[in-house]
C-alpha cells in the first residue's frame, strides 16, 4: 500500500509537471554541461560526482559529443536561449563575462564570502569569476600555457640541457634533427599553433609587452618591431616540425613526445595529463621546463563553472556545487589528474608531482609579483571574436598563407580592428 | 418486412447528408493535412530566412540584439572579399566553393552517367554491381570524411601503404598542402555521390523507349552516335533532378569538410557554410554570420532560379 501511495505520488508530480513541482521539495541533482570527455579527464571529474553524492547530490550530464568545447558552447547558447538553464556549465574566460553581461548567471557572492574565496583565488581569475561585485562562476583550476614538454630519454642520448634563451632551444632543436629525430610535435590547429605563439610573444617582448600586445590590445605594440621579431621566431621554430602536422590533434602531438618519437611539445599543462596517463613520471621520464625566456612569468588559462540563475529549487544544489569545486580537497584531487593547479593558492603542494610543485610555486610567485597573464590563444586575453582573429593570423602564417612576418603584423593589427 | 419499409425514408435523408459531408470532407481533406505542415515550413523556413537576414542588419555578437545598425556585416565581408591580400576567410571559402561546387557536380555528372552507360550494357552481375556502387550513398558525410582523412592522410594510409610495399617515391599529401587539400574534399565528395547519380541515370536509361534505339540502330547510328544525339538528349530531365540534387549537397556540405580536414590547413578547406557556422556560433559575431548567410542564398537563388525557370519553362511548352 505504502509502495503504492509513493508510486502515485510520484506519477502526480510528475504530471503536474516543472510548473507545481518547483515549489515541492528541492531539487537533488546537478544538471552539468561540459567537455571533459577524455580519460585522464573524466577520471578527474569523478572526484567531484562522489563528493557531491557524499552530500545526496546526484550528477547528470548535459551530453555534449565533441571535445573542442566549441559544440558544447554551442549547445549552452541554446539552451539559454531557450530558458533552461543547466546548474552550470564549463565555460572559459570571457564566454563567463558575455554571459554575465547577458543577464543569466547565478549569485554565489553569500557563498563566497563564507568561504573566503576572495583571499584564496588570485586576482587575475577573480577578473572573469566576479561580475559586476557578483561571483558568478567557480574557478576549478589554473592551467599555464608556457610550458616545454621533453622526452627524458631523447634528452639523455642527444645530450641536451635545459634551454634557457630562444637561442639554446633552437640549438637543442638543431640536436635533435641531427639525431634523426622530429625535434617538435606540433598539432596544427589554429589553437595550438596561437597557444605556442603565446609563449614566443612572452619569450620574444618580455611580460610588459606580452600585457600591453595581448591583454591591453595596445595597437602600438601590436604593430612594433617586437612583434615582427616574435613572428620570425615563429618562422624559425616551425621549421622544426615535420611535415605531416596539420590538423593534428594536441593529445597525438604529445603523444609523439611520450614516444620519443619526438623530442619536445610546446603545450599548456593539460599535456602533462597525458603523460600521468601513460604512466609517465617527471624527472625520470620527462622534463617540464618553461619556455625559455618566460621563466618566472605565467601565461594562463582556467576552466570555471559557470553557475547559472537557476530556480530556487535547485540553488541548494548548485551551492553545494560551488562549494565542493572550490574545497581543497577537490582542487588536490582534480588537480593532481589534470595535471593542472589549484585555483586557489592555499592548496598545500604534497599530493602534487614535480611539475605540479613547480606549477604551484610559479603560480603563487607569479601571482605576488604581478606577471600572471591571461593566455590570448585560450580566451583568457580578449574576448572571443578578437581572440578568433588573432589565431586565424598565426595559423595562416604558421601555413603559408602570410608569407612575411610585416605582412603578419598588418594583418593582425587589421583582423583585432575588425573584431573589436 | 413492413418495418424495414418504414425505416428506410427515415435513414435516406441522413444517409445523403453524410455522403455530402464525406464528400466535403475528402475535398479539404488534403488542405487540412498539409495545413500544419505548410504552417511549419512558413515559420520554420521563411520565417527564419526573414530573422537572418534582419540579424545581419544589426550588431548582433553571442546573442540576437535587435538594434538596426546598417549594413556593416556587408561591408565587413565586401571588403573581405575585394581586398583580400593575404585572402581572407570569407575570400578562401568562396573561391572553395566555386572550385568545389563546379569540380564536384561535374564530375559527379559525368562520372555517374557514364557508369550508368556501361551498367546498361545488359552485363552480367548488374544486380550486385549496382548496389556496390551505390552504398557509399548511405553513408554519412562523417563516415565519409573520417575514412578519406585516414587514407589520405601520408602518414598512415595510402602512402604509407605504398612505401611498404617499395614504391618509396611515391609522394601524395594534398590533405596537408594549403592549395589542393579543397580537391580532397572533391575526392570525397565525388566518390560519395556518383554512385547515386549513376542510379538516377540508369533509371533514366531504362526509361528511354527500346523502339527509338532500334529505329536509329536501323538508320545506321553508331552507338556512340546514338548516345550523343537521342539518348542524352532525352536524359535531359534526370541531368536538372541530379544538377539540384547535386548543388544543393554541395553548398550545404559542412561536415565532409570538417570530418576530412577539420577545416584544413589555415582554414583553407573551409566551404561558406563553415564560415557561417564559425562566425555564428564560435566566434560571436552573429552580424556577420547572418550576413554571409543571405549571400549564400542569393547566390543560389542567382545560379538555381534562371536555370530551373529555362527548364520548367521548356517542359510547359
Amino acid at each position: 500500500m505504502n509502495k503504492f501511495l509513493t508510486t502515485t505520488a510520484m506519477i502526480a508530480l510528475a504530471l503536474a509537471g516543472a510548473g507545481v513541482s518547483a515549489h515541492a521539495a528541492d531539487v537533488k541533482e546537478v544538471q552539468m554541461l561540459h567537455w571533459w570527455t577524455s580519460g585522464g579527464e573524466a577520471a578527474a571529474l569523478n572526484v567531484l560526482k562522489q563528493d557531491l553524492s557524499k552530500e545526496g547530490f546526484a550528477w547528470k550530464d548535459v551530453p555534449v559529443a565533441g571535445g573542442g568545447g566549441d559544440a558544447a558552447m554551442t549547445a549552452l547558447k541554446a539552451m539559454v536561449a531557450a530558458g533552461t538553464y543547466p546548474t552550470a556549465s564549463q565555460m572559459l574566460g570571457y564566454t563567463v563575462l558575455d554571459y554575465a553581461q547577458a543577464g543569466v548567471m547565478g549569485d554565489l557572492t553569500e557563498t563566497a564570502k563564507k568561504e573566503g574565496w576572495d583571499k584564496s583565488v588570485p586576482a587575475a581569475l577573480q577578473k572573469f569569476s566576479v561580475y559586476d561585485g557578483k561571483w558568478v562562476a567557480a574557478p576549478v583550476n589554473v592551467h599555464s600555457v608556457n610550458w616545454l614538454w621533453i622526452n627524458k630519454a631523447v634528452m639523455d642520448k642527444i645530450g641536451g640541457t635545459q634551454p634557457k634563451t630562444f637561442d639554446e632551444l633552437i640549438a637543442l632543436l638543431d640536436k635533435a634533427k641531427a639525431a634523426g629525430v622530429i625535434p617538435l610535435a606540433l598539432g596544427g590547429q589554429n589553437w595550438q599553433e596561437a597557444t605556442m605563439f603565446d609563449s614566443i610573444v612572452l619569450s620574444t617582448g618580455g611580460p610588459e609587452f606580452y600585457k600591453k600586445a595581448f591583454n591591453d590590445l595596445d595597437e602600438e605594440s601590436l604593430k612594433s618591431d617586437t612583434m615582427k621579431k616574435s613572428f620570425d621566431n615563429l618562422a624559425t621554430i616551425i621549421k622544426y616540425v615535420d611535415p605531416n602536422f596539420s590538423g593534428r590533434d594536441w593529445n597525438l602531438a604529445t603523444a609523439m613526445v611520450i614516444k620519443g618519437d619526438a623530442l619536445v611539445q610546446v603545450m599548456g599543462d593539460w599535456a602533462k595529463g597525458e603523460f600521468v596517463a601513460a604512466k609517465k613520471t617527471p624527472d625520470t621520464d620527462f622534463l617540464c621546463y618553461r619556455f625559455p625566456g618566460t621563466d618566472g612569468s605565467v601565461v594562463y588559462n582556467s576552466d570555471m563553472f559557470g553557475m547559472f540563475n537557476v530556480p530556487d529549487d535547485r540553488k541548494a544544489a548548485q551551492v553545494a556545487l560551488a562549494t565542493a569545486t572550490l574545497s581543497k580537497s577537490f582542487q588536490s584531487a582534480f588537480n593532481v589528474v589534470k595535471g593542472s593547479v589549484p585555483a586557489r593558492t592555499d592548496v598545500p603542494d604534497t599530493d602534487f608531482d614535480a611539475c605540479g610543485k613547480k606549477g604551484i610555486a610559479d603560480l603563487k610567485a607569479a601571482n605576488e609579483g604581478g606577471t600572471l597573464f591571461g593566455s590570448l590563444a585560450q580566451g583568457y586575453g580578449a574576448p572571443p571574436a578578437i581572440a578568433n582573429a588573432y589565431k586565424d593570423v598565426v595559423s595562416k602564417f604558421v601555413h603559408g598563407q602570410i608569407k612575411t612576418s610585416d605582412e603578419a603584423v598588418k594583418q593582425l593589427v587589421q583582423a583585432i580592428d575588425d573584431a573589436r | 418486412m413492413s418495418t424495414v419499409a418504414t425505416t428506410d425514408p427515415v435513414l435516406t435523408p441522413r444517409q445523403s447528408t453524410g455522403i455530402s459531408l464525406r464528400g466535403r470532407l475528402q475535398d479539404a481533406l488534403p488542405k487540412i493535412v498539409l495545413a500544419p505542415s505548410f504552417v511549419i515550413t512558413i515559420i520554420f523556413v521563411y520565417g527564419f530566412i526573414v530573422w537572418t537576414a534582419y540579424l545581419s542588419f544589426t550588431n548582433s555578437k553571442t546573442f540576437p540584439s535587435y538594434a538596426l545598425t546598417g549594413p556593416r556585416a556587408y561591408q565587413r565581408l565586401w571588403r573581405w572579399t575585394f581586398e583580400s591580400d593575404p585572402p581572407s576567410s570569407w575570400y578562401t571559402s568562396i573561391t572553395n566553393m566555386a572550385i568545389f561546387g563546379f569540380l564536384y557536380i561535374g564530375i559527379c555528372l559525368a562520372l555517374g552517367l557514364f557508369l550508368a552507360i556501361l551498367l546498361d550494357q545488359k552485363i552480367r552481375g548488374e544486380s550486385v554491381l549496382r548496389p556496390i556502387f551505390l552504398y557509399p550513398m548511405a553513408l554519412s558525410f562523417i563516415v565519409t570524411g573520417v575514412a578519406w582523412k585516414w587514407f589520405l592522410d601520408p602518414g598512415l594510409g595510402l602512402e604509407q601503404t605504398l612505401h611498404h610495399f617499395g614504391w618509396t617515391s611515391f609522394h601524395f599529401d594534398w590533405i596537408k598542402n594549403k592549395d589542393f587539400v579543397i580537391y580532397t574534399v572533391v575526392i570525397a565528395g565525388v566518390w560519395q555521390a556518383s554512385g547515386f547519380v549513376m542510379a538516377m541515370f540508369l533509371a533514366g536509361l531504362r526509361g528511354i523507349d527500346g523502339e527509338i534505339m532500334k529505329a536509329a540502330q536501323i538508320d545506321g547510328a553508331s552507338s556512340f552516335q546514338l548516345y550523343r544525339r537521342i539518348v542524352i538528349p532525352l536524359l535531359r530531365p534526370i541531368f536538372l533532378s541530379a544538377f539540384i540534387v547535386l548543388a544543393h549537397m554541395a553548398i550545404k556540405s559542412y561536415d565532409l569538410v570538417v570530418a576530412l580536414t577539420s577545416g584544413g590547413p589555415g582554414g583553407s578547406a573551409w566551404l561558406p557554410s563553415n564560415f557561417m557556422y564559425e562566425y555564428t556560433f564560435k566566434r560571436n559575431e552573429m552580424a556577420v554570420g547572418s550576413a554571409s548567410a543571405i549571400i549564400m542564398l542569393m547566390t543560389i537563388s542567382a545560379i538555381i532560379v534562371p536555370y530551373l525557370y529555362s527548364e520548367l519553362k521548356e517542359k510547359a511548352r
